[in-house]
């Protein structure tokens, strides 16, 4: 089979071939290496390409294949890591200066769960700094591209991810979602990203940005391979206190492509703010399609909405501010040059070393949480925060899930929105609330808008992910947008 | 008019204890003090990007142990905080604490008695939090880190000033003092904390201020560092408040600020000043989750606790009918109060062994500086001497050389004894020869005695012990000496 075929694989369809040993892990893995150094010069997806590690991996998992063991499937697949989760002995930057050569001691649990699954790690994708940006053009290194038009953004934070994802670089990938992270950026690239409930996937190794709010999920190229991402990633960690002790059922059981008397529901915020005519053209359209499998759908209102980003741009930096304070040059990354003391020392580091959305977001956080504004500003964010929450209890008392745009337009061009940070913040307004509300929510691809994809989101209660699943691979199933490659021209 | 203003001292005590857990707050890491430096160290104590901390359970199990036992209300739903500030031996740039009003344990009190007054000491809060690495400063312009202490389980109880209705302050250095001493004594008893003063892994921060008397606003407070043992929490104290009166007699302000108690100099001295308060930036720490206490979990580890030094002070006075004082001494620390049951249970005689504790143990311990729990005497030691006083085996001034030395070799007394040969010597015929040998040598005083000075008689004695080095039974050294006295006046 040609490369771009092998590397054009989705996880099922590659498992497929490796069980059957019409291809080995090897063979798959040399393509997608090949491909990456075919296009990511064009895409930048990348801020490290692990092919040694990656072939290591290949043949181990060959050697398994060969013995005849039972293999998941997983094993031997291709898989990039967004770069803000740790890797030990791998770079792992953050795409930020200020750890620009820093490689951990330890594996986070994803990490460490990919690889007991067999899964072949690629290379670490490119992010904004810290995760923190809607564009990746945040990235202290470079920014990514949108495979689907180089001058376009991939979306933020995770637009590494995705963007790898879109432009055949991997089979699949991790992304981290904090007020869409994942979302938005598939939406932008095309490709199906879940964030999943709070406390669902294990946080231990994932670099904090804000820690009530960050939650690591798939990057697929469908549905059904979210699920068997889903199926490896998901599950109670011991050294996450905050991850969920529930059972993970089989995600793959939710793929059925029945909605018959599915309650749908469609906040009419959402569709405000911004919300482009093509982009409320095509998700009405989905909802439409829903609607002619069986669903049924009701307009609501979720009036506290608007808060979302206010809200949203309080607790994030707040927690930030606390997260990345650790970042002073003493033990590991850049450390500032020629300090007399030590606090010119952190001073020169963080200043050095942060670029400049982080600074702003630190800026924020220190004064949100100071003395006299706390009750103001964190204080008060905590309490709308509860409201909001409140919003989706009462709206999921009487539907299974909400629809609405992933995010309000298609992918602006790169720089387009970069002097325009309200601009740019808008771009996860859709996003937002589900991090806050502590949901599950998925992207899926549902329709074009010149040469550039619409994104679908499907939010479902706390730990609902199967019921998100299975509307997400109803629609996927009647329609072929999921199925459409982008030319990298 | 100054001048005759009197000042009352107001004391609020913050003391900070490493809890004896076998890990740290938050990892798996071994809590214990020293070790090659960074050897006890992973990604979590380490603030290492990603890493999230873990509640030790069995930290949180002792703080409920203590906030119960200094009578404290138990939180039902008790968070966690972040105290940001940068500093180098601060990991993650924060402190995992406890702000506000949700500390583990709240509204509690010790029982303190100086000068035969009983005052309940009012406690605001017992929380808990992590401790951080420690700054070594290296030859030249260098400074190094070692983060072994970085997350060890650190408990911090301070007192409530002013006290709520029914509970009191502490006013004095003594009070103070004597605070700490219970403090202690509890903390040891329930296998918190090991009391060291010396070693750090008790740290006692008192907040000094005056407040002329009649008068209900607090004067602006100092707070002293370095107070390394109970004499200098005592010394400490008294020096800063008549730094403090001297300072205001002479019409001056005092500075709020943390000052260095300096104990070769006997001194207090700047060590930064607090005029602004720190921005420390609290909020609840989301990587946790509220620790919550099921009500009956809380009953039982308050039936876990074991009897208390104020319990066993009454049950030391009513047992053994000790004096209250010598009751409390022997309460003070754990392994004291041990070290006396264990010995009373061996010999049967409470009383006996109080006096030898309460003197010659005490006045040793306090010489040699030794702790309890490293002497080298034991109670089976101890009781084995008792035996011999209490058979006539050796006299007791006989007693108080072989304590010294079981004291000093840990060597057993009948050992000794023999060893030194100081077994009492209560054989007549052996003692008659030196007996008439200091009436020989002593005519003078033999006539001294005839005459009727009985004080006389007293040097008499007092030489044949001196030949016999001690060791002659001193009932019958007197009677021999009267027989034949007798004999010679006759």
């Amino acid at each position: 089979m040609a490369d771009t075929n092998l590397a054009a694989l989705t996880l099922r369809e590659a498992h497929e071939l490796l069980k059957t040993k019409q291809v080995t892990s090897r063979e798959l893995t040399e393509a997608v290496l090949r491909r990456i150094e075919a296009v990511d010069n064009k895409v930048k997806a990348f801020v490290s390409v692990t092919s040694e590690i990656a072939l290591e991996r290949a043949e181990a998992a060959d050697r398994k294949i060969a013995s005849g063991e039972p293999i998941g499937p997983l094993t031997g697949a291709p898989i990039a890591i967004k770069d803000n989760m740790c890797t030990r002995g791998v770079l792992t930057t953050c795409s930020s200066k200020i750890l620009y050569n820093y490689k951990p001691i330890y594996d986070a649990t994803v990490v460490e769960r990919l690889a007991d699954a067999g899964a072949v790690m690629v290379g670490k994708t490119n992010l904004d700094e810290f995760a923190m940006g809607s564009s990746t053009e945040n990235s202290g290194f470079f920014p990514t591209h949108n495979p689907w038009n180089l001058a376009a953004a991939p979306g933020g934070s995770s637009g590494g991810s995705t963007a790898s994802v879109a432009a055949d670089e991997c089979l699949a990938a991790l992304g981290s979602d904090t007020g869409g992270s994942i979302r938005q950026p598939a939406s932008f690239c095309g490709v199906v990203g879940l964030k999943p409930t709070y406390g669902r996937v294990s946080r231990y190794g994932l670099v904090a940005f804000a820690s009530s709010l960050d939650q690591i999920g798939p990057v697929t190229k469908d549905v059904t391979d979210a699920a068997l991402l889903m199926n490896v990633i998901a599950g109670k960690d011991p050294c996450d206190s905050t991850s969920l002790d529930v059972p993970v059922p089989d995600y793959t059981k939710a793929l059925v492509p029945d909605v018959k008397g599915l309650r749908i529901g469609v906040p009419k915020e959402y569709f405000g703010m911004g919300t482009t005519a093509e982009v409320a053209d095509s998700v009405w359209q989905a909802i439409e399609l829903l609607r002619s499998l069986g669903a049924e759908y009701r307009e609501t209102s979720m009036p506290n909405t608007e808060y979302g980003l206010p809200t949203y741009y309080i607790i994030a930096p707040s927690e930030a501010s606390s997260n990345l304070a650790r970042y002073d040059g003493v033990r590991y990354g850049l450390r500032g040059k020629s300090a007399p003391d030590p606090v010119t020392m952190f001073l020169k580091t963080r200043d050095e070393g942060f670029g400049a959305e982080v600074k702003q977001r630190i800026m924020i956080g220190t004064y949100a949480l100071s003395a006299g504004y706390y009750d103001a500003y964190y204080l008060k964010a905590q309490k709308v925060r509860t409201l909001l929450r409140q919003d989706f209890e009462r709206a999921f008392e009487e539907f299974d899930v909400l629809i609405s745009p992933t995010s309000p337009t298609v992918a602006f061009g790169l720089g387009e929105r970069a002097d325009d940070p309200f601009a740019m913040k808008l771009a996860d307004v859709c996003t937002i609330p589900a991090n806050l509300a502590g949901i599950p929510a998925i992207s899926i691809p549902c329709g074009f808008h010149n040469g550039l994809p619409i994104g679908l989101q499907i939010m479902a209660p706390g730990l609902g992910e199967e019921v998100a699943l299975r509307v997400a691979y109803a629609f996927e199933q009647n329609t072929d947008y999921h199925k459409r490659k982008p030319t990298l021209g | 008019m100054a001048d005759k203003l009197q000042y009352e001292p107001i004391i609020g005590m913050e003391v900070h204890a490493e809890l004896l857990t076998d890990s740290k707050m938050f990892c798996g890491c071994s809590a214990r003090f020293g070790g090659e430096p960074n050897s006890r160290c992973c990604p979590v104590c380490l603030g290492l990007p990603g890493s999230l901390p873990v509640i030790n359970e069995k930290a949180v199990q002792y703080v409920v142990r203590t906030a119960l036992a200094l009578n404290c209300q138990i939180t039902h739903q008790s968070i966690f905080h972040r105290k940001n500030y940068f500093y180098p031996d601060l990991p993650k740039g924060y402190q995992i604490s406890q702000y506000g009003e949700t500390p583990i344990g709240q509204y509690g009190w010790i029982e303190i008695t100086v000068d035969g007054r009983t005052k309940k000491i009012a406690i605001r809060r017992v929380h808990l939090e992590e401790d951080t690495g420690k700054l070594l400063h290296v030859e030249g312009d260098r400074s190094e880190v070692d983060y072994n202490r970085s997350g060890v389980p650190l408990m911090e109880i301070v007192t409530e000033n002013p006290p709520p209705t029914g509970l009191d302050q502490i006013q004095s250095a003594e009070e103070a003092r004597e605070y700490l001493v219970r403090l202690r004594a509890i903390l040891t008893y329930i296998g918190v904390n090991d009391g060291k003063l010396e070693e750090g892994s008790l740290r006692c921060e008192p907040n000094i201020s005056l407040r002329p008397v009649g008068t209900v606003e607090f004067g602006v407070k100092t707070e002293l560092k370095n107070l390394n043992s109970f004499r200098a929490v005592h010394k400490g104290i008294d020096y800063e408040l008549a730094r403090q009166e001297k300072v205001l007699r002479q019409g001056g302000k005092i500075v709020q600020e943390t000052r260095r108690w300096d104990d070769a100099r006997g001194v207090t001295a700047p060590m930064r000043s607090k005029e602004f308060e720190q921005e420390y930036r609290y909020f609840p720490e989301p990587d946790l989750t509220p620790l919550r206490f099921d009500p009956e979990w809380i009953e039982g580890q308050r039936e876990a606790l074991p009897e208390l030094p104020d319990q066993k002070k009454r049950r030391f006075v009513e047992e053994f009918d000790l004096p209250e004082y010598d009751a409390e001494i022997l309460t003070d620390s754990r392994p004291m109060a041990e070290f006396f049951e264990e010995t009373v249970k061996l010999s049967g005689d409470g009383k006996a062994v109080s006096n030898w504790m309460m003197g010659e143990f005490l006045r040793l311990l306090n010489a040699t500086g030794t702790e309890v729990e490293q002497s080298k005497l034991t109670p089976p030691h101890l009781t084995e001497m008792l035996r011999l006083v209490s058979e006539g085996v050796i006299s007791v001034r006989i007693a108080k050389t072989v304590f010294e030395e079981m004291f000093n070799t840990g060597k057993r007394a009948a050992d000794i004894v023999r060893n030194l040969g100081l077994t009492q010597i209560a054989d007549e015929s052996q003692l008659l020869p030196t007996v008439e040998q200091v009436l020989d040598e002593n005519p003078k005083v033999v006539q001294d005695v005839l005459d009727g000075k009985d004080k006389s008689f007293a040097f008499l004695v007092g030489q044949v012990m001196r030949y016999t080095k001690g060791r002659a039974n001193p009932q019958l050294v007197n009677q021999l000496l009267r027989d034949r006295l007798q004999a010679r006046s006759g």
